[in-house]
This record gives C-alpha cells, sequence and structure tokens, in this order.
C-alpha cells in the first residue's frame, strides 16, 4: 500500500470511527492536542487502525504517536513498507 | 423542616409522541398512541415485535456526532431532554460561574445502556476481547447520563443517580428536592432516560411475561385497566425537569409551572416483580406523599396512575387508590399515559410528572386510550380515551419499580 493510500484510509477512519471533522485533520496534527483525542479515544484509534490496515500494534508502539503522521509513519512500518 | 420550597421552572421530553414537550402533550391530548412494529432491530423471531420507539430522534442533531459517538442512547436522550428544559428555564451556565456549583443532576434509569451492552456482548464474543470498544463501560453505565450533562452543561453541584427500575425517576425527582430543600444546591435538573428497545431487553421482559403479545394491533396494545389488557409496551424517552428553590427562581424571574409539595415512599417487601396483594405497598407510598404534602385525600384532583397494562399492576394499583382515598376514589379522574407514550420505565416517573404539571397549567388531564371493557376490578374514573377539561389543583403521580419500589409524587399550581 502506498503512502498516499494510507493517509486517506486513516483520514476517513478518524472521521467516520473517531467523529473528528476532517478539516482539523493535517499530517502535522497532534492527536491529544489538535485533534482532542483522549486516552479513551487512543484505544479506539488502536483499535481502528488494526482493524483497517490488518496490522497488531501494541500499546507501548501506539502510545508513542503524538501526530497523524506517525500514525501513518507506523502503519507503513508494519506494513513492511 | 426546612422553609425552602421547590418548583419547578423548566420542562423538557423527547418521547415516543414527539421530540418536545408541546408536540408530546398535544399528542396526549388528542389521544394518540406512540406504539408501533419494532423498527430498530429485526423483531421477527420474537413473541413480542411491538414497542413505543422514537423513529425520528437524531442525537447528532443536538450534540454532535463525536459526542454522540461516545454515548448510549439513553444518554443521548436524557442530554436532549436535558437541552430543552435548561433553555426552557432559561439557564446556562459556564464553568467559572459560582452559581454553577449550586446547580446539580439528578437522573433516574432503570438499565442505563443495555443497548451497548448488547452490541458489546456480541463484538467481544464474536471479535475477541481486544475488539471491544474502551467506551462500553462509560456508555454502559446507568449515571453516565448525569454525568455528561454536567460536563456539558456545566452542573458543578450534587450529582446522583438513581437506578429503582420504573421508579427511577420519580426517586430522582424526589430526592433531587429533598437536596435542594435541605440547602445543598439551589437548582436541581432532574429526570429520567430508558432506551431498552434492543432485542436482549425486549427478550428478557418478554420472557417475563410482562410484555403485551397484541403485535397486531400495536396501537391497541397498551390497554391500562381495560378487561382485555395483557402487559406493557416498552417505551424509549427522557423527560428532564429543572427543579428551583422558590426564593431562587422568584429573585430571577423564572417562569413557575409549579410546586412539589409530596414526595411518598414505600417498599413493598414482598416479591420482585409482583405488587403485593391489594396495591398495601402503593397505598403506603401514596399515604407518604400526602402526609409529606400535609394533604387530605380528598384535596387530590388527578392521578396519573402508574398503570402499566400488565394484570396484576392495574387491579393493585386500583385497589390502593381505593385504600387510599375512600369515597373520595369515585370522583378522581385517574389516567394512564402509559397507554399511549408506552411504558418508559425508569423515565417514567419524570414523563409522567410532567404530565401532571401540564395538567395543572391546562385545566385539562390526558386520556387513558383503549379503554373498551370495564374490569370490574379497576372500577375507577379512567378518563377513558378522550382527554377532559378538569380544573386540577393538586396531582398525584405514581411509579413502581421491580423490586417493589413505590413512589409517589405531588405536585400543585
Amino acid at each position: 500500500m502506498e503512502r498516499p493510500e494510507i493517509e486517506k484510509k486513516l483520514v476517513e477512519l478518524l472521521v467516520d470511527e473517531l467523529g473528528i471533522d476532517s478539516e482539523s485533520i493535517t499530517m502535522d496534527a497532534t492527536f491529544e492536542e489538535d485533534l482532542e483525542v483522549d486516552s479513551l479515544g487512543v484505544v479506539e484509534l488502536l483499535m481502528a487502525l488494526e482493524d483497517t490496515f490488518g496490522v497488531k500494534i501494541p500499546d507501548e508502539e501506539a502510545e508513542a504517536i503524538s501526530t497523524v503522521g506517525e500514525a501513518v509513519d507506523l502503519v507503513m512500518q508494519k506494513l513492511g513498507g | 423542616m426546612s422553609d425552602r420550597r421547590v418548583v419547578v421552572t423548566g420542562l423538557g421530553a423527547v418521547t415516543p409522541l414527539g421530540l418536545d414537550v408541546a408536540t408530546t402533550w398535544q399528542a396526549m391530548l388528542a389521544g394518540r398512541s406512540g406504539v408501533r412494529e419494532i423498527a430498530s432491530f429485526d423483531a421477527s423471531p420474537l413473541a413480542v415485535r411491538i414497542a413505543a420507539e422514537i423513529p425520528d430522534f437524531d442525537p447528532d442533531d443536538w450534540m454532535g456526532r463525536r459526542a454522540a459517538m461516545h454515548l448510549d442512547r439513553y444518554a443521548q436522550l436524557f442530554w436532549a431532554s436535558t437541552k430543552q428544559a435548561l433553555d426552557d428555564a432559561g439557564l446556562a451556565f459556564e464553568e467559572d460561574d459560582p452559581q454553577a456549583q449550586r446547580a446539580g443532576v439528578a437522573l433516574g434509569s432503570g438499565i442505563g445502556g443495555i443497548m451497548t451492552f448488547q452490541e458489546s456482548m456480541d463484538t467481544m464474543r464474536q471479535r475477541g476481547h481486544d475488539r471491544v470498544s474502551p467506551y462500553a463501560i462509560p456508555r454502559i453505565i446507568s449515571n453516565m447520563g448525569a454525568g455528561v450533562v454536567s460536563i456539558d452543561f456545566n452542573l458543578l453541584g450534587p450529582n446522583v443517580c438513581s437506578v429503582t427500575a420504573c421508579a427511577a425517576s420519580a426517586n430522582a425527582l424526589g430526592d433531587a428536592a429533598e437536596i435542594i430543600k435541605r440547602g445543598d444546591a439551589d437548582i436541581m435538573v432532574a429526570g429520567g432516560a430508558e432506551a431498552a428497545v434492543c432485542e436482549f431487553a425486549v427478550t428478557g421482559f418478554m420472557q417475563s411475561r410482562a410484555l403485551s403479545r397484541r403485535n397486531d394491533d400495536p396501537a391497541g396494545a397498551s390497554r391500562p385497566f381495560d378487561k382485555d389488557r395483557d402487559g406493557f409496551v416498552i417505551g424509549e424517552g427522557a423527560a428532564t425537569l429543572v427543579l428551583e428553590e422558590l426564593g431562587h427562581a422568584l429573585a430571577r424571574g423564572a417562569n413557575i409551572y409549579a410546586e412539589l409539595i409530596g414526595y411518598g415512599m414505600s417498599s413493598d417487601g414482598f416479591h420482585m416483580t409482583l405488587p403485593r396483594p391489594g396495591g398495601a405497598g402503593a397505598a403506603w407510598a401514596m399515604k407518604n406523599a400526602l402526609g409529606n404534602a400535609g394533604l387530605d385525600a380528598s384535596d387530590v384532583d388527578y392521578i396519573n396512575a402508574h398503570g402499566t397494562s400488565t394484570q396484576a399492576n392495574d387491579s393493585a394499583e386500583t385497589a390502593a387508590i381505593r385504600t387510599v382515598f375512600g369515597d373520595h376514589a369515585d370522583g378522581l379522574p385517574v389516567s394512564s399515559t402509559k397507554s399511549m407514550t408506552g411504558h418508559l420505565l425508569g423515565g417514567a416517573g419524570a414523563l409522567e410528572s410532567m404530565v401532571c404539571i401540564l395538567a395543572l397549567r391546562d385545566g385539562v388531564v390526558p386520556p387513558t386510550i383503549n379503554y373498551e371493557i370495564p374490569d370490574p376490578e379497576c372500577d375507577l374514573d379512567y378518563v377513558p380515551n378522550e382527554a377532559r377539561q378538569v380544573r386540577v389543583r393538586r396531582a398525584m403521580t405514581n411509579s413502581f419499580g421491580f423490586g417493589g419500589h413505590n413512589v409517589a409524587l405531588v405536585f400543585t399550581a
């Protein structure tokens, strides 16, 4: 899967699964500050990433993510890209 | 005894009859039924396929999609009725407003987020433990409706929740009034909410043989006090009342609907789901409410009955009313609006308190619809099928819950 496709899918799941306004999502946006995703939301995001991309992400790796772009990086790495 | 008096200064409701108070009230006065075939899930395998659902409630319109996603339907309904009630009362608090700490919440819900419970169990069994939402527990717990309105409307005073089954929101109102009377708050947003029209809850009530099976006649299924009644119809919805200390309400020039003057409770101490024979427990609660209000039985002009349309409740409640009201019972209008709304379970007490308050305001009492065949064990004036002009100065509402929780509330204009 190419990076633009992963970015597009990630934005879709942030909108559909977490209810985030699509206009506020950029690759530099931080989950906690900019997108107001709380600790429960992070778990939800993790589940959505695993479901959407068919990857397994341990909690400690998920906790290291702070921006949307870093989430894309992690998914790319898990997909072996 | 406290000299603080408690009045009602705001109303809100989302019911099977309408998305606001006015629409709901007009439908009740017109004798309209909100019972239909179940639309929210496939009920075809069940022996019960009818309910009083709210077909056109879109939570996104009220609280926005992101907030709505994190709440069970019962809490969404309570949010919407609470928003209406606060707007109606002309109240809004900022977080740093010292008054916010004098305003609290009391919610009653029989079973809270049971829809989420059912979905989460399905997810866990079908997709595994690591697919259960982190929001499952916050959505399910019965108090989260109170929690979320306290967060979103900055209600920073007492915050409580009663879970006394079908008496839950009657307890919430009574307890909220006591909180104001003893000085712990000046305003209490008090109400009830239930959203239990889901496969598991309908099945559970069905198996306890509590529900009507009149599937071929949904609008005629809830028929309290009629001889052919065969159970209650499960309903969903929410109602919120703003309760306020009288002096506080007068000082800010608030519109005052009514005063809550009586709160009586008792326990059947008899059986998990059946009423004590002869309705003795219900009678104790009504007597206690009259005593609390300082009234004689003859002072009451209208009773909104618990009137569930089960064989056991309606005859026992009739006997209880006869015990408490004696000869006065013969000329006393008693109606069950559950004939139209279905049974909102934990939400019923708040909605039916609202009915009493509107009857006081408008001088009209809503009917018991579907009343066709008299039952010798139910021999009161049930205001059959048509609303009636009555000068109502004091109105009582009854709520009885599984577990033997009995509550009666009395309002006056």
